[in-house]
């Protein structure tokens, strides 16, 4: 803005602030909860300052989970949550590469039927697919396991279109260049399109874990094994039994304990995502 | 080092014809350089020398062997690229020795060739910097160090200098001249421009529309263009072309305008078709009685070192290369007169030269 009127300027603070406090509230309260005692949180009204539990709430959540809903630890929820964050993006930005190179860099018969089939699974999501990818996944007795967990959602046609666009604005000279230098093409893959591809896959990366780690329905259908919860469906699990019989304060610990990761991979890869903007030329 | 010899090479997109039947032998050592408009073919020509589109039909040698279906890392070639083509994420030193790294060579030789490389170049202080942070110049160097390291049999050179300012391209033609009389290394050389071709060729392939319309030594080409596209295309300002019929001692245009040949001067058959082409430094002031044609200027350049008078004749523009010191202003009737030896006769059918005595 160009224009310098205070009164402009507090309206505009004014309501950035009532967003923050819209978005930063609900968060507070849950934090202020996981450092309650139970009883002081089924206080009418809870109090807003955060009490004196907080140390043995979080470790109880982290080792024993909720004991009177016979969670299992959050600190083994976190774990398979990890790997399958982990291993969906991962997964998602290997296979993703590779067809989307595939698709660009080679002619092949039926070249755009595959790109096009690719992109019509864009317009299904998970869920119109849900019972078929059951039935596969328990006839190969993959329940409860983490490959059951993952490899269904690797596949990704949003991701292989990203790195499609993006291979089509690398100049065909280098590839060109590349080729008279000798290099095959896996070798023109791997030491030109993928450290190129850097600044896209930090990207994807952020957005991928984030997309894995708050699965919710397919973790839900495919476990039925305690061990095999991810954090996301133990805090379901644990508010199973009515208000009551609810440790809200292990549940709050655990809620903040299941933001935590995503919010660090946002704050750490946001530095790269500055970086790879700012450095990216080709 | 190496011979590279193109034998009836076509070449098609599907059904649509880029390349007729082209022939051209680039003898070792030599440097010749391919001309011609955009969408004529010339790129194409050397994408099939380097291996990079198929040819269709004919046969490409280098060094005495076929190589339709060599590879193009197996053809011992090294390709300049017009937008340079540097990888990215590598530094100097790593682009240059990229091509090396992938052969095979011990790191010492490696090295070794980057160093001679960056020595002819003028890139050792570079050697640690990516692409971005070189200047346009220093990045065609690369690209040409990158060529230069591994030793090829042939240079190819691709527009290189086409993404580059005025000033960076003269001296860059330079240093490519003298680059390649120090390396002496066979080398084909794409331009729209028909000075780098003039400048840096030994003998030049002047093309249009996928056909070769002429090959020779700059100065040839200059002095003796094949056919009219040859006689518009190379030189600047280029060669005036006037199409009409030959009379008595004159030329008759299509709306009625002559044109008085002068006397010892060659000229097709009395009644025939023809186009008349004259160079615009060819055409000098006479004196009216003498003069074969009279122009009216309408536009002035004054270049400095020549002065270029513009006007329209009989409806075709006309351009004459005056001294410097020349006095005329838009408005003026220039009495031109003809040299009869610096006329040219193109056939208006075929479009080709009419070599004709001189009567």
């Amino acid at each position: 803005m160009v224009e310098k009127r205070p009164a402009l300027s507090a309206a505009a603070y004014a309501i950035l602030a009532l967003g923050v406090a819209i978005v930063a509230l609900p968060v507070y309260v849950t934090f202020v909860a996981s450092t309650q005692t139970l009883d002081q949180i089924l206080e009418v009204p809870m109090s807003l300052v955060p009490g004196t539990e907080l140390l043995a709430n979080y470790t109880a959540a982290l080792t024993s989970g909720s004991e009177r809903a016979a969670s299992a630890p959050v600190g083994r929820m976190m774990v398979v949550s990890l790997v399958v964050a982990l291993t969906v993006s991962f997964g998602k930005i290997v296979i993703s590469l590779l067809s989307a190179f595939a698709i660009v860099y080679f002619r092949f018969p039926l070249r755009m039927f595959f790109f096009w089939m690719i992109f019509v699974t864009l317009m299904l999501p998970v869920e119109v697919r849900i019972l078929p990818t059951y039935e596969v996944i328990a006839d190969l007795h993959l329940l409860n396991t983490y490959a059951g967990l993952t490899v269904p959602l690797i596949a990704s046609a949003t991701a292989t279109f990203l790195f499609r666009q993006f291979f089509m604005t690398i100049p065909d000279e280098l590839a060109e260049a590349a080729r008279i230098d000798g290099a095959s093409p896996m070798r023109f893959f791997w030491d030109v399109v993928v450290p190129l591809s850097r600044t896209n896959m930090a990207a994807l990366f952020v957005i991928l874990f984030i997309y894995g780690w708050n699965q919710y329905l397919w973790p839900l259908l495919i476990t039925t094994e305690e061990s095999m919860y991810t954090v996301v469906i133990g805090i379901r699990r644990m508010i199973a039994g009515g208000d009551a019989a609810t440790e809200w304060n292990i549940v709050m610990a655990t809620a903040m304990l299941a933001m935590l990761p995503p919010a660090l991979v946002v704050l750490l890869m946001q530095r790269w995502f500055v970086k790879g903007l700012v450095e990216t030329e080709k | 080092m190496a011979e590279v010899v193109l034998r009836h090479v076509s070449k098609s997109f599907g059904k649509t014809q880029v390349i007729y039947d082209m022939d051209l032998v680039v003898a070792d050592g030599e440097f010749v350089v391919i001309v011609g408009p955009s969408g004529c073919g010339k790129s194409t020509v050397l994408r099939m020398i380097a291996g990079l589109e198929p040819v269709t039909g004919g046969v490409i040698e280098i060094g005495g062997r076929v190589v339709n279906d060599v590879e193009p890392k197996d053809r011992n070639i090294a390709m300049v690229f017009q937008n340079y083509a540097l990888y990215p994420h590598m530094s100097v030193r790593e682009n240059m020795a990229y091509g090396l790294r992938i052969r095979g060579m011990p790191k010492a030789e490696i090295a070794e060739h980057v160093a001679r490389a960056a020595k002819i170049l003028e890139l050792e202080g570079l050697l640690d910097r990516k692409p971005r942070e070189l200047s346009g110049g220093q990045r065609q160097r690369v690209a040409m160090g990158r060529a230069i390291v591994r030793d090829p049999a042939a240079f190819l050179f691709d527009e290189p200098l086409s993404n580059l300012d005025a000033k960076l391209r003269v001296q860059m033609r330079l240093e490519i001249q003298k680059l390649s009389r120090e390396l002496g290394t066979t080398s084909l050389y794409v331009t729209h421009d028909q000075v780098e071709a003039m400048t840096l060729a030994h003998r030049m392939v002047v093309m249009n529309a996928g056909r070769v319309e002429q090959i020779g030594a700059p100065l040839d080409v200059y002095l003796r263009p094949a056919s009219a596209f040859v006689a518009a295309f190379i030189g600047v300002p280029p060669m005036n072309l006037l199409a009409g019929r030959v009379g008595e001692g004159a030329f008759t245009l299509g709306n009625g305008l002559v044109v008085r040949l002068p006397a010892g001067a060659p000229r097709p058959p009395f009644g025939a078709e023809a186009i008349l082409g004259v160079r615009p430094e060819h055409l000098a002031p006479v004196g009216e009685a003498e003069a074969a044609l009279t122009l009216t200027v309408e536009t002035i350049e004054r270049l400095g070192a020549d002065t270029l008078a513009h006007g329209t004749f009989d409806g075709n523009p006309m351009v004459v290369r005056l001294p410097a010191e020349a006095t005329l202003q838009p408005g003026t009737r220039l009495a031109l007169g003809l040299v009869p030896d610096e006329i040219h006769w193109f056939d208006p059918q075929t479009q080709k030269r009419l070599d004709l005595p001189g009567g």
